[in-house]
């Protein structure tokens, strides 16, 4: 489990920043933060050392009574999204305090930021695996199937793992390497270098390298 | 998109002329060679506007040596120092791709008021 902090953040959307030479750059606006320390866990208690933050406030009459009670001790209300981010030294934060993007990015860094990406449904070999399929015309029966999917006798099964059509979309995808361009502490903001997965107003997670 | 719209209104450049398909403007390009900066025009009728703050661009088409040349530049762009209005054109769409078709004679476009 790589110990890294982090944040979590929405997805706002794109737009284009031009450098002083003139270079445009495609950047993505992340609204991330404040995440309040809800738990600190320890190796003694909980056998990991990790903070749990919340990210999102969510009104009291929309908390169940467990959520409340869980909130209770950082006395910042309660939370849309929860996650945890394992940590070596957990004891560096309080329970309460409020993490923002200030306090752990600079312009410049390079973080990894993860998200859900967009659903896709039911799709065939070419789009969720990038087979070629076979030539549309000259008499061609063979188009956009994915064609043999084994040997016959032996091993007279399917391997697992083979290619074929399915759900695609919506598992969490890291993107890694991304470099941050701006800050903008005032409003929480933060504007990463290129596209992130996800659709605008998506949860991310964005970590530390 | 709060956030975006924000961030591109103090990034936009209001020193923009109103221009639109058909006029004739100059463009001052900023062009940096090695540390030494200077400035090439660029004078052509507009012959594609595209719409957007940060992503407007404007596409400029001119005749050189008897070739056409079209340059496509972003309005937000520094490298684009200045754009002037030479003349207001006369024209009914707003995409001139036939003028890619046309040329000499048929390839000028009526100024604005003359009949």
């Amino acid at each position: 489990m790589p110990k890294k902090l982090g944040l979590l953040g929405k997805k706002i959307g794109m737009t284009r920043i031009y450098s002083e030479d003139g270079t445009a750059v495609a950047v993505t606006v992340i609204e991330t933060g404040p995440c309040v320390v809800l738990q600190k866990k320890s190796v003694a208690k909980e056998g990991y050392d990790a903070i749990q933050v919340g990210f999102g406030a969510k009104r009291e009459s929309r908390l169940n009574k467990p959520d409340a009670g869980h909130a209770k001790a950082s006395g910042k209300g309660g939370f849309y999204h929860i996650k945890e981010f394992r940590i070596a030294d957990p004891s560096q934060f309080e329970v309460g305090q409020a993490i923002l993007v200030s306090d752990l990015f600079k312009v410049g860094d390079i973080i990894d930021v993860s998200g859900a990406v967009k659903g896709r449904g039911f799709q065939g070999v070419i789009r969720r695996h990038g087979f070629k399929g076979g030539p549309s015309g000259h008499g061609s029966m063979f188009h956009r199937a994915p064609g043999s999917i084994g040997c016959s006798a032996w091993p007279s099964r399917v391997i697992k793992g083979k290619k074929m059509p399915g759900h695609m979309g919506t598992n969490m995808v890291t993107k890694k390497s991304v470099t941050i361009m701006d800050i903008r502490p005032e409003q929480n903001v933060l504007v990463v270098k290129g596209g992130v997965p996800g659709a605008k107003q998506g949860l991310l997670h964005i970590y530390t390298k | 998109m709060n956030i975006i719209e924000q961030m591109e209104q103090e990034n936009m450049r209001h020193d923009m002329p109103d221009f639109r398909p058909g006029d004739t403007v100059k463009v001052h390009i900023r062009i940096i060679e090695g540390n030494k900066e200077r400035t090439q025009l660029f004078q052509g009728v507009v012959i594609r506007r595209r719409k957007g703050v940060m992503g407007a661009s404007v596409t400029v088409r001119k005749i050189s040596h008897g070739i056409g040349v079209e340059k496509t530049f972003p309005l937000c762009s520094p490298r684009v120092d200045k754009i002037e209005l030479v003349s207001e054109g006369r024209v009914r769409r707003s995409r001139l791709y036939y003028l890619r078709n046309l040329r000499g004679k048929a390839a000028r476009i009526r100024e604005k008021g003359i009949n």
